[in-house]
């Protein structure tokens, strides 16, 4: 199932000329009977925007501007962080601190001064997803939530551009192309997204930093042969890697008919997802969760005032074993998130119990379940140990 | 009877780590049987697998070999010696 960009762009799409640089360049490219010097030209007049410049991003942006696609769109808000740099290669030790749209496009330039690269240093929104993503001919999902994941895709399908789908989670991957013209959409596959709190994001749950690199280049793949016109693309198979097992099986993603986005097309117009990755409210120290925010939660200061107080309370660290090794905020007793449930019995109602975790959002979904069930003393660390190192003890890492 | 289900890793830590679990599905005729066989054999993971009303969710996709049993009576799709079950969750993480 093949699908020609050159329908979606009409008959004027341009193929531009290569100069003699580019020819020498291209050379293996030209070489291929299935790309050669027209299909170069296309991948010249091509235009690909890839929401996220992280995991995905980075190896998916590398190969497509190595592979001269002429323009490339870079969605990403957030700045180079030390702990990226284990999976997000487009980034590098000397961009830690700027804007990841810049270290991105600098970076591509160095790998091909023939591309041009047009960054947006926003969060990709409801209210800018369309004007942002209609002059582009594919979209490449490289984002880290599921409110954006379902938020790329309703405009891909809106638009009518294929959506080059990739995610990850600690050793295991996922890719596919939805939203091409009688293909499924993510929403096919996953009609919505879970709770927030029952799936850990990669911040939380850790993710193998050769695995973007994997389901990445895939994404290019798939780019470069939509763009083109070859092969057999990924549209109505999910692909899923494995890479504790090295175990690659690709099973059916069918076109459901009742799809609110590409079979009813009840959706026609874009909301904001953002419930979806953490929960309404504020934002938190790290761009991959939101904290609600509660009167009854604590911030640091408070929580250190109550420790140097020597008040009686239970206190309780909802994060996985490992994470205790990376940092910690002494005295409190670890009860991963998927063993609290059953926990909650050894707790008393009658105490005041502050809860932590890294960000405050599976501490956060601790309370609830807490408060659910009368244990009205419940609070949340705002922010976890990320607002802890900020605002109390500047030596705990923040990861 | 028996039938291969396939776990990833984010569930597998519910199933003593186990990311292939061969089944006997003798008393289990359909997917929806054989995620109750798999509750009971492996309580915690059970609420993964299916909601308080014992139907799938929405974002834990269930293929029976390579169909996603959506299209084929969801979890009344029967299951036979040596098909394979393949559990697929949403996952976010880029």
């Amino acid at each position: 199932m093949t699908q020609d960009i050159d329908a979606a762009r009409g008959t004027d799409r341009a193929t531009p000329a290569l100069d003699s640089d580019e020819i020498l360049r291209y050379a293996r490219h030209l070489l291929l009977p299935d790309v050669g010097i027209d299909g170069q030209r296309k991948l010249k007049g091509s235009r690909v925007l890839l929401i996220g410049a992280g995991g995905l991003g980075s190896p998916s942006s590398l190969y497509l501007a190595a592979a001269g696609v002429g323009t490339l769109g870079i969605v990403d808000f957030d700045v180079v962080d030390t702990t990226n740099l284990q999976r997000q290669i487009v980034h590098g030790t000397s961009t830690i601190g700027h804007r990841k749209v810049d270290s991105a496009r600098d970076r591509l330039h160095d790998l091909n001064p023939h591309v041009h690269v047009e960054t947006y240093d926003t969060p990709f929104r409801a209210n800018n997803a369309e004007e942002i993503a209609q002059d582009y001919d594919v979209i490449v999902d490289g984002t880290d939530n599921f409110g954006t994941r379902y938020l790329t895709n309703d405009v891909s399908v809106l638009l009518g551009k294929p959506n080059v789908y990739g995610s990850i989670f600690r050793f295991e991957g996922q890719a596919s192309v939805f939203a091409t013209e009688d293909g499924p959409c993510y929403r096919c596959l996953f009609p919505t997204p879970p709770p927030p709190g029952m799936v850990p994001s990669c911040a939380e749950g850790g993710v193998l930093g050769v695995l973007p690199g994997l389901i990445g280049t895939i994404q290019a793949t798939e780019t470069i042969k939509l763009l083109l016109g070859i092969g057999t693309t990924l549209a109505g198979r999910l692909l899923l890697i494995n890479t504790l097992d090295m175990q690659f099986r690709t099973v059916k993603v069918q076109k459901d008919p009742a799809c609110p986005a590409c079979g009813t097309r009840t959706i026609t117009h874009l909301e904001e997802y953002e419930e979806y990755c953490g929960i309404p409210g504020q934002p938190s120290h790290n761009s991959d969760t939101t904290v609600q925010a509660n009167s009854d939660d604590i911030t640091p200061q408070e929580l250190a005032a109550k420790i140097q107080r020597g008040d009686d309370f239970d206190f309780i660290d909802v994060r996985e074993p490992q994470e205790l090794s990376i940092a910690s905020i002494p005295g409190a007793r670890l009860i991963p998130l998927g063993s609290f449930e059953s926990a909650i019995p050894t707790l008393s109602p009658a105490r005041e119990i502050v809860v932590m975790c890294r960000s405050g959002a599976r501490s956060g979904a601790a309370v609830q379940a807490l408060r659910s069930l009368g244990y009205t003393r419940a609070r949340n660390l705002m922010g976890g140990i990320l607002a802890w190192s900020d605002d109390v003890d500047p030596t705990v890492i923040k990861y | 009877m028996s039938v291969t289900v396939n776990l990833p890793t984010i569930l597998a830590k519910f199933a003593d780590n186990s990311r292939a679990i061969e089944a006997d599905a003798a008393g289990a005729a359909t997917v929806g049987g054989l995620v109750a066989q798999l509750a009971e054999r492996y309580p915690a993971l059970g609420p993964r697998l299916r909601d308080h009303g014992g139907q799938p969710y929405p974002f834990v996709t269930f293929y029976l070999n390579d169909d996603d049993i959506r299209f084929s009576g969801g979890f009344d799709a029967a299951v036979h010696d040596g098909d394979e079950v393949t559990i697929v969750p949403a996952i976010a993480g880029g």
